[in-house]
């Protein structure tokens, strides 16, 4: 194989973005604003949304599933998934928070126990407890720690916005063992695992986030995430960041959509706005840099599909995504000009959600 | 199916080059850019030697594959990316048929395409280039007053032209050509404006200016006059038929989509240059990139070198995909107008950068920052501004016709 460019998905991966984004129009994106003003999501972004079998399809036959997990296959799904709804996406994509990093990186043990569980009928959350309260966190330099002691590991620390906290059944904790990031699997109940109050964000507002204190919180030493070698936790980064710049292109791309739309049919001076270079340079850069960013995600989530290192590609691809995403959303909103900044339109929640992409981490895996 | 490898073919052509640019070009730099319009020889010996022997084409103008797929625009590229790499003003020095062999590839008859582009297979080096640019017009090319009246087996053409990269060398250095773009019929606009071939020593061309500029030195920017200019009846490319639309005007539009990201790829070897530069530089201070770290919590500095990296992978991605596409002979031209414009503001700013990170060290014309990013700002002008390609792109968008959005 002398190796080759292509910049086109497969016919089968063409076939999943059309469902996915059947799905994502008919059930994220009438749900919207009601979920945003309620802070709570439809039941059927799950529901309808587990049947699409995206995380199954991920898993091997042996655990239950009936695929292979792809970085790329999941980037273009979670694309499609963040133009629905960013709430309705990483609610319907949080199971992946758990199932993931077992699958890429927990012990064989692990995977047999865990794995058959996000395989079934129906979707069950997943948890992750990586951000912390703190304007300098860093994954690479947790102030949670782990330490070993007889037999099993203690986990002291606070963590913020924590995807189905009170929900989930397993919680995947990253803490700093020796300095070093590490993933520990904390069972609900498990006394030490302290579950706050639920996060008021200014963005994601329906999907369910928690403050949660880790206080002297024992667990057995078989659940460190790949047993007691331990597991590659920057790897579980690298398929994070390709995650959240994926969905930063649906956000990015339902804006970019809506302000064209707009633009075409706003009547000012006798003509479309979309008719003066103003706004029509707007939308030009718009694009562009949405399709360069598709570009990036793309790049570093082969590199991973390939076991090859992409982590400075995903790294560089989460930054510009989050860039483009929330240059993007602003001039959606700066397109409707006051109409932008009336919550009867989306462009304003976008802008809101877009700001995250920079802030916020772990929030999604593919 | 998506993937980033890089044909093989690909690498196998960037072995020679490489070699050029880091030795020979990276070398000689600073000296053609002292010694402005001097013609760096060495490089044009060197390189017109490689494309006799082995048929390879180092300057734009790949044209589509007649049918199935291949990799030339693609492996063009990343020749030209590598080449820009080491110096964009030599790399456009280049002998070869380039933008005026594409503007024939793209507009001319089978029997004019062997006629004209012959030359360039073989004997001394030669250049063709593209006369459309006036005094008064730039990116309004239907306001083009150059004419070609016919007088019996001859057009004749009267105008001036501006801006003629390499206008010198392709009809003064050597027995190349200039493609003159001319109106046969001012009444009808663009419809009448048609590319004419005119050869070294006819009679009433003359190159009478060279321009000088902020960057790009070794390249020559010519004025060439047109008066009452003869050439052969079939020396207008293409049909001289004015309501013909497909292969005047659009000719040229459609010369553009294959030559945009070459220009796309040469600003962003000159980014590549400046990144790789600047962070030797500060390696060698002890100053390590903390990659992976969130990017409030780095340094200015550390941010500034992350941004440049993440946008000339973005812009360096576009333009291998605008040009994957013109291989896969499929329509480029909001991709080539995209990765222009991207390549564009990248190296515009990545080079003003680099300057700026260095300090008195980049501003110094003892290291290349300074000249990188006086080279730079031309891959934002020619082959149409970033504005241009920007309208262009927002036309296709929005479904517009150039009279809906002017």
């Amino acid at each position: 194989m002398s190796g080759a460019f292509g910049f086109e998905p497969s016919d089968e991966q063409k076939t999943l973005i059309e469902t996915v984004r059947r799905f994502a129009a008919r059930e994220l994106r009438p749900e919207l604003r009601a979920a945003d003003d309620s802070s709570t999501l439809p039941e059927s972004a799950t529901r309808a949304g587990w049947e699409l079998g995206l995380l199954p399809a991920s898993l091997p036959e042996s655990f239950g599933g009936f695929g292979e997990r792809s970085a790329v296959t999941g980037a273009l799904a979670a694309e499609e998934l963040g133009w629905g709804d960013l709430a309705g996406a990483l609610a319907l994509m949080s199971p992946n928070l758990v199932a993931l990093p077992v699958l890429l990186r927990g012990s064989e043990a692990q995977k047999q126990e865990l794995l058959p569980r996000f395989a079934g009928e129906a979707w069950r959350p997943g948890a992750a407890a990586l951000m912390e309260p703190r304007y300098d966190f860093d994954a690479s330099a947790l102030q949670t720690r782990a330490v070993r002691r007889n037999g099993q590991y203690v986990l002291d620390g606070w963590k913020c916005n924590v995807p189905y906290a009170a929900e989930s059944e397993w919680l995947l904790a990253y803490a700093a063992l020796d300095g070093e990031s590490q993933a520990f699997l904390v069972k609900r109940g498990t006394p030490g695992l302290v579950i706050g109050d639920r996060e008021s964000n200014m963005g994601v507002k329906a999907l369910p986030l928690y403050a949660v204190e880790l206080r002297e919180c024992a667990i057995p030493a078989s659940q460190r995430l790949g047993g007691e070698a331990g597991a590659d936790v920057a790897a579980l980064l690298d398929a994070s960041r390709v995650a959240w710049a994926a969905l930063a292109l649906g956000v990015g791309r339902a804006a970019y959509e809506y302000a064209l739309d707009y633009a075409k049919n706003r009547k000012a001076f006798g003509e479309a706005i979309a008719q003066r270079q103003a706004i029509a340079f707007m939308l030009a850069e718009m694009t562009t840099e949405l399709e360069c960013a598709r570009l990036l995600v793309w790049e570093a989530a082969w590199l991973l599909d390939q076991g090859r290192d992409g982590s400075r590609e995903a790294y560089l691809a989460k930054n510009f995504a989050d860039d483009m995403a929330l240059m993007v959303t602003d001039r959606a909103v700066q397109i409707l000009g006051g109409h932008g900044y009336i919550r009867d339109y989306p462009v304003e929640l976008w802008l809101r959600n877009a700001r995250g992409f920079a802030v916020l981490e772990g929030l999604a895996i593919v | 199916m998506i993937s980033f490898e890089r044909p093989a073919q690909v690498d196998a052509r960037l072995q020679f080059v490489r070699e050029v640019a880091s030795g020979l070009m990276r070398e000689q730099a600073r000296y053609y850019d002292e010694h402005e319009h001097e013609i760096p020889w060495e490089f044009v010996n060197l390189m017109w030697e490689r494309q006799l022997t082995t048929g390879e084409s180092f300057r734009s103008g790949t044209q589509r594959p007649a049918n199935g797929a291949s990799v030339a625009s693609q492996t063009l590229v990343h020749v030209i990316e590598m080449l820009s790499w080491g110096d964009a003003g030599i790399y456009l020095c280049g002998p070869g048929a380039g933008l005026g062999g594409a503007a024939v590839e793209a507009t001319g008859t089978p029997e004019q395409k062997v006629r004209f582009l012959a030359r360039y297979k073989e004997g001394k080096p030669k250049w063709a280039s593209m006369a459309m640019t006036e005094a008064h017009c730039g990116s309004d090319t239907a306001a083009i007053r150059t004419t070609a009246v016919r007088d019996g087996d001859s057009w004749i053409l009267n105008g001036e032209k501006i801006f003629v990269t390499s206008g010198h060398k392709s009809v003064i250095d050597s027995d190349g050509f200039m493609v003159v773009w001319a109106t046969v019929d001012a009444a009808a606009g663009r419809a009448g404006i048609k590319p004419f071939i005119v050869e070294a020593g006819a009679p009433g061309l003359s190159i009478t200016k060279l321009e000088h500029k902020l960057g790009i030195r070794a390249s020559d920017t010519a004025v060439a006059v047109l008066e009452s200019c003869r050439v052969p009846l079939d020396n207008l490319l293409g049909s001289p038929d004015v309501v013909d639309l497909t292969k005047g005007f659009k000719g040229a539009m459609a010369t553009f989509d294959a030559t945009r990201p070459s220009v796309a790829a040469s600003a962003l070897g000159i980014a590549r240059a400046t990144l790789e530069l600047l962070k030797e530089k500060l390696a060698e201070q002890g100053v390590t990139i903390r990659y992976g770290r969130p990017r409030h919590l780095l340094t200015a500095l550390e941010r500034d070198i992350v941004d440049i990296e993440a946008q000339l992978r973005a812009g360096w991605l576009m333009t291998v995909k605008a040009t994957w596409l013109m291989d896969q002979r499929k329509p480029n031209t909001v991709e080539s107008s995209m990765c222009k414009v991207k390549a564009g503001d990248v190296v515009t700013r990545a080079t003003q950068k680099g300057v700026e990170l260095m300090g008195p060290l980049g501003y110094s014309r003892r290291l290349l920052f300074e000249k990188w990013m006086r080279d730079a700002k031309i891959n934002d002008l020619f082959e149409g501004t970033g504005q241009i390609n920007r309208l262009i792109i927002a036309r296709r968008i929005l479904g517009y016709t150039s009279k809906e959005l002017k």
